[in-house]
């Protein structure tokens, strides 16, 4: 569904990535973890080219993404994103935060997009907050509005970049919930993540990440309790 | 001393109309400064670095320059390429070239002050540039900005004054002419202050009230 081919990504004489290569597969979920100033976000970032990369190509659907505006505008609204910080519109209400792109986008009426958004509710656990400004919610309320606001364009695939990390811990569990049952479901996924437990129970496929380049990659459980690069061994021997 | 405010009687008429006037000069000049404001700010935030440079050009040229000489070379200096506008529109040209580059700042500095990812996660959904900017960042920044705007709108009721200078009969005008006229060396001029102190206070306690309602919403 998306092939990444020699990507690389540069800011100034800083190079954040270094070559990837990889394929995202229909209905994969592929978990990516990391040291922090890996290039794992930036990796994710490149793939709806809210980073534009520096050389290298990302083909979504058989396209070639190119920098240009208009192509971008309709690629994107195959490809949801859900932001550490939320990013919700506060001036908006719950309700119009899911309707804005379907409504703009899609042309779709006003009654057909607030019943698919309460259904997007619904599903998040969320259907009494429809009328609730963002700055009423909790942040885990707040994230699963996130992830109903990128749902609601009907995305092919859903980014997550690193979705629970700005929550307190007691609020990750009903997040993590969500894009499980997201997951069972069938969405293709690409999550930017720390949480290891999430990531072996649902991942299909694990990339560790480390300078700038994908340094092992495979079947979580086995990357997880068995990793083979000595960077891998590194990093998980600190964070589990 | 003794103050004689009996003239009054006979020209509080002349202070009502210079008023009237006054309000047209600041309220076109706000609106259009508004309108040219946002064009500015955002060509100053363009990736394209001439449409940068003319904005920023734009920007020092005006606010580097005192107002009363913009009056005079719109009003008379442009006749010499054949731009004769009546005093009212060379009035309303000059506040509005002057408001569009303070204005430019203030919204300027109102966009750059929302958070990079309203615009990111507002891209992500497919919103093109223009669409994140008119449905994401712009009401929100407005917001953020209603007091310094409030602070524009006064400056330019105040610097309507300087206008008189080439006849409009706003509220300075009428007052010069019934000075002169009188023989009344001060009076005219306490109440011209009053009246565009009317007129300020009014508007500053307006634009609380619309900023208190904004806020509760």
């Amino acid at each position: 569904m998306i092939k990444v081919q020699g990507l690389r990504k540069s800011f100034g004489k800083l190079d954040i990535l270094k070559g990837i290569d990889t394929e995202i597969r229909q209905g994969e979920v592929v978990v990516v973890i990391g040291p922090s100033g890996s290039g794992k976000s930036t990796f994710l970032r490149c793939l709806n080219f809210l980073e534009v990369p520096t050389a290298g190509e990302i083909v979504f659907e058989g396209q070639k993404i190119v920098n240009k505006q208009s192509e971008l505008n309709a690629i994107r609204q195959k490809m949801g994103m859900v932001f550490q910080h939320f990013n919700l519109f506060p001036h908006m209400s719950v309700m119009e935060n899911l309707t804005l792109g379907p409504r703009k986008l899609k042309n779709m009426s006003k009654d057909k997009a607030e019943a698919t958004a309460v259904d997007l509710l619904r599903s998040v656990g969320l259907e009494d907050k429809r009328n609730a400004y963002p700055d009423s919610l909790s942040g885990g309320q707040k994230q699963r509005i996130a992830i109903a606001r990128a749902l609601a364009m009907q995305p092919d695939v859903m980014l997550f970049d690193e979705p629970t990390s700005a929550l307190d811990p007691e609020m990750v569990g009903e997040v993590l919930d969500v894009m499980k049952k997201l997951a069972q479901n069938g969405m293709t996924m690409v999550i930017v993540t720390h949480e290891m437990g999430f990531a072996r129970e649902v991942g299909d496929r694990l990339l560790f990440m480390d300078g700038g380049n994908i340094v092992e990659e495979g079947v979580p459980r086995e990357v997880l309790q068995n990793p083979q690069h000595p960077r891998t061994q590194d990093f998980l021997s600190k964070v589990l | 001393m003794n103050l004689d405010f009996s003239f009054l009687a006979d020209h509080w008429q002349s202070y009502a109309s210079a008023a009237w006037i006054t309000l047209q000069l600041s309220f076109f000049g706000v609106l259009l400064g508004t309108i040219l404001g946002i064009g500015f700010a955002l060509m100053r935030l363009s990736g394209i670095w001439v449409v940068r440079f003319l904005a920023t050009a734009y920007i020092e040229l005006v606010r580097g320059t005192p107002m009363l000489v913009q009056i005079f070379i719109i009003h008379y200096g442009l006749t010499q390429f054949g731009l004769d506008f009546a005093p009212f529109q060379s009035g309303i040209i000059a506040l509005t070239i002057n408001s569009a580059a303070y204005m430019a700042e203030v919204f300027r500095a109102g966009i750059m002050a929302i958070d990079k990812g309203q615009t990111e996660a507002a891209r992500s959904l497919g919103l093109s540039k223009g669409m994140a900017m008119r449905y994401i960042v712009l009401p929100q920044a407005f917001r953020n900005m209603l007091p310094a705007i409030g602070n524009e709108f006064i400056i330019i009721i105040k610097d309507s004054s300087l206008v008189s200078v080439i006849g409009i009969a706003e509220i300075m005008y009428t007052a010069r002419t019934l000075q002169g006229n009188l023989f009344l060396p001060l009076e005219p001029l306490l109440v011209a202050a009053g009246v565009y102190f009317i007129l300020t206070f009014t508007l500053s306690k307006l634009l609380g009230a619309l900023e208190r309602k904004l806020r509760n919403q």
